[in-house]
C-alpha cells in the first residue's frame, strides 16, 4: 500500500540520531526556563511604595536587567494575544457585543498608551501593596496597551471577513465551535496577526522604557530593567552608560528579531490562503535550524496527543450551527434591552466622571487641556509635514533602488522599533547647551521615534511600483517633476498615508515623555498636553490625568476621522495599484 | 425538429420522456423534499427574488442536475438544501425533518475546492470525522480508505498548494465522501478545472457511483454546462433566471456509460440549448422596441442590459460576419470553446440591439448587424449609438437625462438609486457599469470616476450649446 510507503519514508527521517542541534535546542530551552524562574523571583521582592528604588548602573547588572525587560515584554505579548483572541472573537461572532466592543476598541486605540500608565499605575500598586508586583503589573499593562488594540483589530477583521466557502465548509461539516476557531479562524488570521504583533512589539520597547522608571505621587519608582537602567544613567548624567544602554538595546532588538519574529513570520507563511507557492516567501535561518532538529516532530506528537482529548472536551462550546430561522420579535426585544443596559452604564459613568471633576478641580481643567492639546497638535502637524518633505523623496529613492532598499530596510526597521527615549539625553544636552527652548525642541524629540514610520512605508510603497510601469515611463521619456506627479507620488500615496497615520499617533504618544525632559538634574518643560499629563501623573492628580488623557484621545480620534480616514479612503479608491 | 416549449420538452428519442416533479419510482420516499421555496435578498424597494416557488423531490439512487444560466439561483437553491441559507419562505425537509441549520445528511463539494491550506491532504479529509468526534485511529483509517478510493494515495502528507487543480478537487470529494453523506451536494465542481481534468474526474465520479459500496444515496449537482448535466444526471432540472423558477424537469434515460458523440445525446444537448436560449413567455419581449405613441416605453428596470462589453459583442459580430451563414448556438459555443454563461450575454446584447436575430436556436446577423460588423470604427460607433439609444432603455435614459440636466452632468448615484428599485445592489452596479461602457463607446456620455459623475460627451455638449 502506498500509505505504508509514506509512513516508512517519514520513519527513516525520525529515526535519525539526535544531532548537535537537538542538544543545543534542549539546553537552550532549559536555560531560558532557569532564567525565567530565577529572574521572576525578583518581581515579588517586597518594597514600600514610598521608597526610592535605586538602579545599579554597573555594567555587570545589565544582562539581568535585559532579562527582566524581556520577560516583561513577552508576558505582555502573551496577555495581548489571549486578549486578542477572546475579544476579537466575541466582537466578530456576536452581533450585539460587536456594537459595543468595536467602538470601544476604536477609542482605546486612540488613548495615548502612557496615559493608560498614568491612570492605572496607582491602582496596580494598591492591588499588590508592599511588593514590586504592582509596579511590575503596571508596566506590563502599559506594554499590553501598546500592543493589544492593533492585534485585536487585525484578528477581528480576519474573522469577520472569513471567505464564504470556509464558513460554509465549517457549517456543512458541522465543526464544533472549538474546531472552527482553531482550524479555520485562527489559521486564517495568523499571518495578519503575526505581522501586527511584530510591529506592536517593536513599538512596545518605547513604552517599556518609559514604564520601568516612572514617578507617581511624587515618588520615583524604578523596576529593574534596561529602560530604568538608561533612565538612571540619564539622571546621573553618565553619557558612557547611556551609550552602553543604547548598544545593548540594539543588540536586544536584533536578537529578538532573529530568534523570535523572523522564525514566527516564516512559519506562519503556511497559513497563506492563496493556493500557489510564492517565490519570495519570508525565510528564517533560525527556523530552518530548528526544523532540522527532532524537536518540532516531538512537539507535534505531544500536541496531537493533547489536541484530541482537548478538542473533545471543548466540544461543550457547541457546534457551528446557526439556526436558520430567527424570531425577529424576540431579537428586537433583546436589542432594546441590550441598548438600554449599555446606555445606562454610559450615562452613569459620565455622570460620576463629571461629578468627580466638579468636586475636585472643576470643569475648567478641560478647557486648559483643550488649549494645551491645540499647542501639541501644532507640534504634531509640523512634525508630520517636515517628516513628509524630508523622508518621502529619500524613501522613494531608496525604494526604487534595489541595492539601497536591501541595505536600508533592516536599518529603518530597527530605527522604528528602537525606543527613541534612549536618545533623548543627547538632544536634551544639546538643548541645554545652546539654550534652545523645548517648545520647539519637543518637536525634534517626538520625531525621533515617529518619523521612521513614514520613511519605512514610503520605501515599501516605492518598492511596490511595478517595473513595467517604470519602464513605460522611461520609454515615454517621462522624467523630472512630471514623473513624480504622474507616477511616483500617486503610487506611494496609500503607503504614505498608512505611515503618516502611525507617525502622528506615535507623536501624540511621545509628547507625554517629550514635553518634559530631565538630564542630570536639569528639567526642561514645554507648553503642551503631553507635559500636562506627565505633570499630573507626577503629582498624582487623578482629575487632571483623566482630563488630559480624555482630551488627547479626543484630538486623536477627531484628526483620524476628519483627516486620515478620508485620505485613506481616497488612497484606496483612486491610488491603489492593484 | 419540434420547437421546445417551456413546459414540455417533446421527446426526440424514446429514451427521453418529459419528467414530472415527482422522481422516477414515485413510491420511494424522497430523501430531500423542497416545497415552495422562495428566496429573496433585500433591495431598496423591498425584497428582490432570486428563487421563486421551487418544488423538488430528490430520491434515492438518482443524480439530479440543477441547470441554469448565472442568476438562476441554482447555487442558492443548493445552499438552501444544505441548510446553509435560510429560504425566505417554503421549506426543505431531509427524510421528513424540516431543515433548520446545516443539513446533517449532506456534504458539499465546492467550486473553489475550499480546502484548508494549512492542513495536509489527510488532515483535510479527516476534518469532517473530527467534527463527528471519532477517535484518531478510526479517523485515520477511514480517511486513508477514502483517499485510496478517490485515487489520492501517495499524497496523504502533501499540502493543497503542492497539488494540481484536479488533485485538489479530489481532496474535496474525499473530504465530502468520507463522512458518508446521504446526499452529495456539488456546486459546479468541475468548472474551475481544465477540460481534460474535468472529463477525467467526471468519469471517475460515475464509476464510484456505479459501485455498490458507494455510501451516498443521491447526488445533486449544480452546473451551467449542458453536456455535463446530460452526461451525469438521471434528471435535469432547468431553472429560468430572474427570479429562478423551475422551467422544466426532464429524465435522461440513456444507458451508462454515455457517449457524447451519440447522435441522440447530441440532439438532446442541442434541444436543451435551444430551450435555454429561447425566450420565456414571462420575459419582456425586447425584439422590437415599441414605436413612440405605442404603449408606455420600456424602462431600464424592465429591460436589463446583458453583461456584455462592447469589445465582446463587436468581436462576436465580426466572427458571425465571417461565418456568414445561420449557425446553431450550440455549435457556435463549441467552435469558440465558450460556455453558455460566457456566450449568452453577448448574444443577448446583439439581439437587444437589433444586430442579431435568433430563430429556432440558430442565430443570424441582421442587415444592421452586418453593417455594424463591417463598418470602420467611427461608423460603427455611430451605428452602435443609434441602436443603443433605440433599444437599450438605460442608455437612452442616461443620455436624455444628461441632455436635460443643467451642466450636462449628473451624479452616478442618481441612476444607481433608480436601478436599485428593480435590481439588487450588485446587479444595479453592474447595470450601470455596462451602460457606462456602452455609452462611452457610443460617445454619448462619459463617466468621471473622481467625482463619481456621468457627463455628457464633450462634442455633444458643445454642439448642444
Amino acid at each position: 500500500m502506498t500509505s505504508t510507503r509514506f509512513s516508512e519514508s517519514t520513519g527513516t527521517m525520525s529515526r535519525r540520531r539526535p544531532g548537535v542541534g537537538d542538544v543545543v535546542v534542549f539546553v537552550a530551552v532549559v536555560v531560558v526556563l532557569y532564567v525565567v524562574i530565577r529572574v521572576g523571583r525578583g518581581a515579588t521582592v517586597s518594597f514600600a511604595p514610598t521608597q526610592v528604588d535605586t538602579i545599579d548602573t554597573s555594567p555587570s547588572h545589565l544582562p539581568y536587567y535585559v532579562a527582566r525587560s524581556l520577560i516583561r515584554m513577552f508576558i505582555a505579548l502573551g496577555i495581548s494575544t489571549i486578549f486578542t483572541l477572546i475579544y476579537g472573537y466575541v466582537a466578530a461572532r456576536n452581533r450585539r457585543a460587536e456594537k459595543v466592543l468595536i467602538p470601544v476598541l476604536d477609542i482605546l486605540q486612540s488613548v495615548p498608551v502612557l496615559g493608560f500608565l498614568s491612570i492605572t499605575v496607582s491602582a496596580f500598586i494598591a492591588l499588590a501593596p508592599g511588593s514590586l508586583l504592582g509596579l511590575e503589573m503596571a508596566s506590563v499593562f502599559a506594554i499590553f496597551t501598546s500592543q493589544a488594540w492593533n492585534m485585536t483589530f487585525s484578528f477581528y477583521h480576519s474573522v469577520s471577513t472569513l471567505p464564504r466557502e470556509l464558513d460554509e465548509l465549517s457549517r456543512n461539516l458541522r465543526f464544533t465551535r472549538w474546531m472552527r476557531f482553531w482550524k479555520v479562524e485562527v489559521p486564517h488570521s495568523a499571518i495578519g496577526l503575526s505581522w501586527n504583533a511584530m510591529m506592536s512589539f517593536g513599538g512596545g520597547w518605547f513604552f517599556l522604557s518609559a514604564a520601568e522608571a516612572i514617578s507617581v505621587l511624587n515618588s520615583q519608582h524604578a523596576l529593574p530593567g534596561i529602560g530604568s537602567y538608561a533612565a538612571a544613567a540619564i539622571d546621573a548624567g553618565d553619557i558612557g552608560k547611556v551609550w552602553l544602554a543604547i548598544i545593548t538595546m540594539v543588540v536586544v532588538v536584533l536578537g529578538v528579531n532573529f530568534v523570535f519574529w523572523r522564525p514566527l513570520i516564516a512559519s506562519v507563511e503556511r497559513y497563506k490562503i492563496e493556493l500557489s507557492e510564492s517565490s519570495n516567501a519570508p525565510r528564517s535561518m533560525f527556523l530552518d535550524f530548528l526544523r532540522s532538529t527532532r524537536w518540532p516532530r516531538l512537539v507535534g506528537r505531544v500536541r496531537r496527543r493533547v489536541a484530541d482529548p482537548l478538542g473533545r472536551m471543548m466540544a461543550v462550546f457547541g457546534t457551528d450551527t446557526r439556526p436558520l430561522r430567527i424570531d425577529l420579535r424576540r431579537r428586537r426585544v433583546g436589542d432594546v434591552v441590550w441598548g438600554v443596559v449599555v446606555g445606562a452604564l454610559i450615562c452613569w459613568g459620565l455622570y460620576s466622571l463629571v461629578a468627580y471633576t466638579v468636586e475636585h478641580d472643576g470643569l475648567g481643567v478641560y478647557l486648559t487641556a483643550l488649549w494645551l492639546g491645540f499647542v501639541t497638535m501644532i507640534r504634531v502637524i509640523v512634525l508630520v509635514a517636515v517628516a513628509t518633505v524630508v523622508w518621502v523623496p529619500i524613501g522613494v529613492k531608496i525604494g526604487m533602488s534595489s541595492r539601497w532598499s536591501r541595505l536600508a530596510q533592516p536599518v529603518v526597521q530597527i530605527l522604528a522599533s528602537f525606543p527613541a527615549n534612549f536618545l533623548f539625553p543627547f538632544a536634551t544636552l544639546a538643548f541645554i547647551h545652546f539654550g534652545f527652548s523645548l517648545n520647539y525642541g519637543g518637536i525634534l524629540l517626538m520625531s525621533l521615534g515617529a518619523q521612521w514610520y513614514i520613511l519605512f512605508n514610503v520605501i515599501a510603497g516605492a518598492q511596490a511600483i511595478p517595473s513595467d510601469l517604470r519602464e513605460a515611463m522611461d520609454d515615454l521619456g517621462v522624467t523630472g517633476w512630471q514623473r513624480w506627479r504622474r507616477m511616483i507620488l500617486p503610487a506611494v500615496f496609500s503607503s504614505y498615508v498608512t505611515g503618516a497615520i502611525t507617525a502622528s499617533g506615535g507623536a501624540w504618544n511621545a509628547s507625554i515623555v517629550a514635553e518634559i525632559v530631565t538630564y542630570g538634574g536639569t528639567t526642561l518643560t514645554a507648553t503642551g498636553l503631553g507635559a500636562f499629563i506627565a505633570q499630573a501623573t507626577q503629582d498624582g492628580n487623578f482629575t487632571k490625568i483623566l482630563a488630559g488623557v480624555a482630551v488627547m484621545s479626543f484630538y486623536v480620534v477627531g484628526i483620524n476621522r476628519l483627516v486620515w480616514r478620508r485620505l485613506y479612503r481616497l488612497a484606496e479608491r483612486r491610488y491603489s495599484l492593484s | 425538429m419540434a420547437d421546445p416549449t417551456p413546459d414540455n420538452i417533446t421527446p426526440v428519442t424514446p429514451d427521453i420522456t418529459p419528467g414530472a416533479t415527482a422522481a422516477p419510482g414515485a413510491a420511494a420516499e424522497p430523501i430531500i423534499t423542497v416545497r415552495g421555496v422562495t428566496k429573496s435578498f433585500d433591495g431598496l424597494d423591498g425584497p428582490l427574488p432570486v428563487l421563486d416557488g421551487i418544488d423538488l423531490d430528490v430520491c434515492e439512487g438518482e443524480i439530479l442536475a440543477l441547470l441554469g444560466k448565472s442568476g438562476s439561483g441554482k447555487s442558492t437553491l443548493l445552499r438552501c438544501i444544505g441548510g446553509l441559507i435560510e429560504p425566505s419562505s417554503g421549506e426543505v425537509r431531509y427524510r421528513g425533518t424540516a431543515v433548520d441549520g446545516p443539513n446533517p445528511g449532506t456534504a458539499l463539494v465546492f467550486q473553489t475546492f475550499a480546502l484548508l491550506p494549512w492542513l495536509t491532504v489527510q488532515q483535510n479529509v479527516e476534518v469532517g470525522l473530527e467534527a463527528r468526534k471519532l477517535p484518531a485511529a478510526q479517523r485515520s483509517a477511514r480517511a486513508l480508505q477514502a483517499i485510496d478510493l478517490i485515487g489520492l494515495d501517495g499524497f496523504e502528507t502533501a499540502y493543497p498548494k503542492e497539488l494540481s487543480g484536479g488533485m485538489r478537487q479530489r481532496v474535496g470529494f474525499a473530504r465530502a465522501l468520507v463522512v458518508e453523506p446521504d446526499v452529495l451536494l456539488m456546486d459546479e465542481p468541475f468548472s474551475a478545472l481544465d477540460v481534460l481534468t474535468a472529463e477525467n474526474l467526471r468519469g471517475e465520479l460515475l464509476e464510484l457511483w456505479g459501485n455498490q459500496e458507494f455510501p451516498t444515496k443521491a447526488i445533486i449537482i449544480v452546473t451551467h454546462n449542458i453536456e455535463e448535466a446530460v452526461l451525469l444526471a438521471d434528471r435535469v432540472v432547468i431553472l429560468g433566471s430572474n427570479p429562478g423558477r423551475i422551467r422544466t424537469t426532464m429524465d435522461i434515460e440513456f444507458d451508462r456509460p454515455r457517449d457524447r458523440r451519440d447522435p441522440a445525446f447530441e440532439s438532446l444537448v442541442d434541444q436543451i440549448y435551444k430551450f435555454m436560449t429561447g425566450r420565456q413567455p414571462e420575459d419582456v419581449s425586447v425584439a422590437a422596441a415599441p414605436a413612440p405613441g405605442d404603449a408606455a416605453p420600456l424602462t431600464p428596470g424592465e429591460v436589463p442590459l446583458p453583461m456584455a462589453t462592447v469589445d465582446g459583442l463587436s468581436g462576436l459580430a465580426e466572427i458571425l460576419l465571417r461565418l456568414d451563414d445561420d449557425i446553431d448556438l450550440a455549435d457556435l459555443s463549441d467552435e469558440l470553446v465558450l460556455h453558455v454563461d460566457d456566450l449568452l450575454p453577448l448574444v443577448d446584447a446583439l439581439v437587444l440591439l437589433g444586430f442579431l436575430s435568433m430563430t429556432d436556436g440558430k442565430v443570424r446577423l441582421s442587415s444592421e448587424g452586418a453593417d455594424f460588423a463591417s463598418a470602420d470604427i467611427q461608423a460603427s460607433k455611430k451605428m452602435f449609438a443609434e441602436a443603443s439609444l433605440a433599444n437599450a432603455p438605460l442608455v437612452a435614459a442616461i443620455s436624455r437625462g444628461l441632455e436635460r440636466s443643467a451642466g450636462g452632468a449628473l451624479p452616478a448615484g442618481f441612476y444607481l438609486d433608480v436601478l436599485r428599485r428593480s435590481y439588487s445592489e450588485k446587479e444595479a452596479q453592474r447595470q450601470l457599469d455596462t451602460a457606462v461602457d456602452w455609452g462611452r463607446y457610443a460617445e454619448l456620455y462619459d463617466f468621471n470616476a473622481g467625482r463619481n459623475e456621468l457627463t455628457l460627451d464633450e462634442d455633444r455638449r458643445s454642439a448642444g450649446g
